[in-house]
């Protein structure tokens, strides 16, 4: 069912406020992987504040749907939306990246309330997914997995693997969802490691491939619900986003894949993301 | 091959059994009892003799084909949607190649995955150096929440595997090629994870010992007795990690002479964890490290490897008759200490 022009204006306004709080939080730690946390921004508010099934009060519910965080130096977006959906009070990510603190650069599942998986180091989380959705079919349950992987990501040999492997066990419930910014630490993806032609390379590994504007909620809306009606194969979408999308001086900014901010700076950021649509 | 069914497993099925498949019928057992147990390979079905519940269980059975990355992390992620997954491949694979997904997905994550690690040491030593895996125990021994066990034999290996599905949380099981000779007539000699086994009493010196070396060291003991008239005590000390502390400081006070046998290299592995906690306690004692000097094996039929590196009885009884020569400071306050 499309998104109604209410639903469309609730998500926007999530992800205004969920960027505002990215900027808090990356001036809290002292720094953050703050490019492809407001490049992914629009995704992870589509996901849990209208498509995924979770449950904030009951993070361990076993019906929930999981979403994994392959590109878990993305973990401040993620700590982010957490608070933003109700896991715990967003005071606490003032601790971040601090002494003893739940909370760091790449979020340990064991101390962070909702988090499903302890990523960071790139290439597992696609393993991690299909091992979830392989469970959930032995036990006949029927919840799905949601995986973001960062582009520069996909370089890495252990996401064909898992790819190759949920094509093969016919994961249909895993939702593999591509940031695809173009940007990663050492330039672009293509000249650092060319991904392209990405979309074929998904679907030579058998997977429904779908390809849209990660910044448009209407797309991400009917590509996940396309996801949701395939049948037989899992669905990867590559959404095409701005690395820094909202924060107009980092947008499309290599520098801007990791940085810090002075109140300032983080003014000016908060000014831009107040500026969007 | 007679069909041996049942809980109790005798030296008759360790005698018509390989180590590795004794663990396939066990592992058949044990799903019997545990309806969330699933087995996990990448395509070392056969070699692994976890083909053997594949038969049985094929719908409680994935091959993720020749990928060890992702054969970790789908187990991680199988155990987080509730279900035990048993994984088997080789040693080398399991503890390298998968080596970080074995740290950050099941370790770090504190998951309940058992890794049965087949082909450890040099027991497959004809394949060449690639196949041998002779720093997986100072590998694993180093990862927190990780569980380390290393064999006997195949009854040894049935105790261990029943016992590691007690637990819940990761547990590494390095077992060799399945054609090692057996040590243990029954499983009823009280097996415990963390627990050092006796395997004779002595006073002179003792062997403490893993895996294959039991079945030599045991032997050595005897020929010592026999030949030299050595009270040699021989512990074996299946569980790398957690270490039974008591049971070496024990050693040290009543034989004061500690010699190591593992198929390992000297460096990370039993040997340097029995030093560890020798040196800790502040008590001397001779001691030497019996296993691979920290070179890359040579190529060769295991047995003739085990003779080289001196794992063998001929080679442990060799190394005990240096250790009962070496100087060592004595420490006249032990009682007070300990």
């Amino acid at each position: 069912m499309p998104l109604t022009e209410q639903e469309k204006s609730e998500l926007k306004a999530r992800a205004r406020q969920l960027r505002q709080d990215i900027v808090d939080v990356t001036v809290w730690s002292g720094g953050a992987h703050i490019g492809g946390a407001l490049s992914s921004a629009d995704l992870m508010v589509a996901l849990y504040f209208k498509y995924a099934r979770v449950r904030p009060q009951e993070p361990e519910w076993p019906d929930r749907d999981r979403i994994i965080l392959s590109k878990g130096h993305s973990g401040v977006g993620l700590a982010a939306v957490l608070a933003l959906k109700g896991y715990f009070p967003r005071d606490l990510l003032r601790q971040f990246n601090h002494f003893k603190s739940p909370f760091g650069m790449h979020l340990d599942g064991n101390k962070v309330k909702g988090v499903d998986a302890s990523t960071g180091s790139l290439g597992h989380g696609l393993p991690i997914s299909v091992g979830l959705a392989l469970g959930a079919r032995f036990q006949k349950q029927t919840w799905r997995v949601y995986c973001l992987l960062g582009d520069g990501e996909c370089n890495e040999g252990a996401i064909w693997e898992s790819a190759m492997s949920a094509a093969h066990f016919k994961l249909d419930r895993v939702t593999a969802i591509v940031d695809r910014n173009r940007l990663m630490i050492d330039g672009a993806t293509e000249q650092v490691m060319a991904l392209e032609p990405f979309a074929e390379k998904w679907r030579a590994f058998g997977w429904h491939v779908i390809e849209i504007d990660g910044h448009d909620f209407d797309a991400i809306g009917r590509a996940i619900e396309k996801a949701h009606a395939t049948a037989g194969q899992p669905t990867v979408i590559v959404a095409n986003t701005i690395k820094g999308r909202g924060v107009d001086f980092m947008e499309n900014q290599v520098k801007w894949h990791y940085g810090s901010m002075d109140s300032a700076l983080a003014d000016k950021a908060k000014q831009s993301i107040a500026r969007m649509s | 091959m007679p069909e041996v069914t049942g809980t109790t497993w005798t030296v008759y099925d360790a005698n018509t059994m390989t180590q590795t498949e004794i663990y396939g019928r066990v592992l058949c057992e044990l799903a019997e009892q545990e309806p969330l147990l699933i087995g996990m390979t990448g395509d070392l079905s056969k070699s692994t003799k976890i083909g053997i519940f594949e038969e049985k269980y094929p719908q409680r059975f994935i091959n993720v084909g020749i990928a060890e990355q992702n054969l970790m992390g789908v187990a991680a992620g199988l155990a987080k949607a509730g279900m035990r997954p048993v994984v088997s491949t080789m040693s080398i694979f399991a503890s390298m190649r998968a080596g970080e997904q074995l740290r950050t997905d099941i370790c770090y994550q504190n998951l309940d995955v058992k890794i049965i690690a087949t082909h450890g040491g040099v027991s497959f030593g004809h394949a060449g150096t690639t196949h041998h895996a002779t720093e997986d125990l100072s590998i694993t021994r180093a990862l927190a929440n990780l569980t380390v066990i290393v064999p006997a034999d195949g009854i040894e290996t049935a105790n261990a595997l029943r016992a590691a599905m007690k637990i819940r949380g990761p547990v590494y099981i390095r077992l060799g090629r399945g054609f090692e000779p057996t040590h243990y007539q029954s499983e009823d000699y009280g097996f415990e994870i963390g627990k050092a086994v006796p395997i004779s009493d002595g006073t002179d010196l003792t062997i403490i010992c893993c895996g294959i070396a039991v079945y030599h060291a045991a032997e050595a003991a005897r020929v010592l007795k026999e030949s030299d008239g050595l009270s040699v005590r021989v512990l074996n000390v299946h569980t790398i990690k957690p270490i039974d502390e008591d049971a070496i400081l024990r050693a040290v006070r009543e034989t004061r002479r500690i010699l190591t046998v593992e198929e390992h290299n000297v460096i990370g592995g039993l040997g340097t964890a029995v030093a560890d906690v020798i040196a800790a306690s502040g008590k001397g004692c001779a001691f030497t490290k019996v296993g691979l000097p920290d070179c890359f094996s040579e190529i060769g039929y295991p047995e003739d490897l085990y003779a080289y590196y001196k794992l063998d009885a001929n080679g442990i009884i060799e190394k005990v008759r240096e250790l009962m020569g070496k100087e060592f400071e004595p420490d006249e306050d032990w009682e007070d200490e300990v």
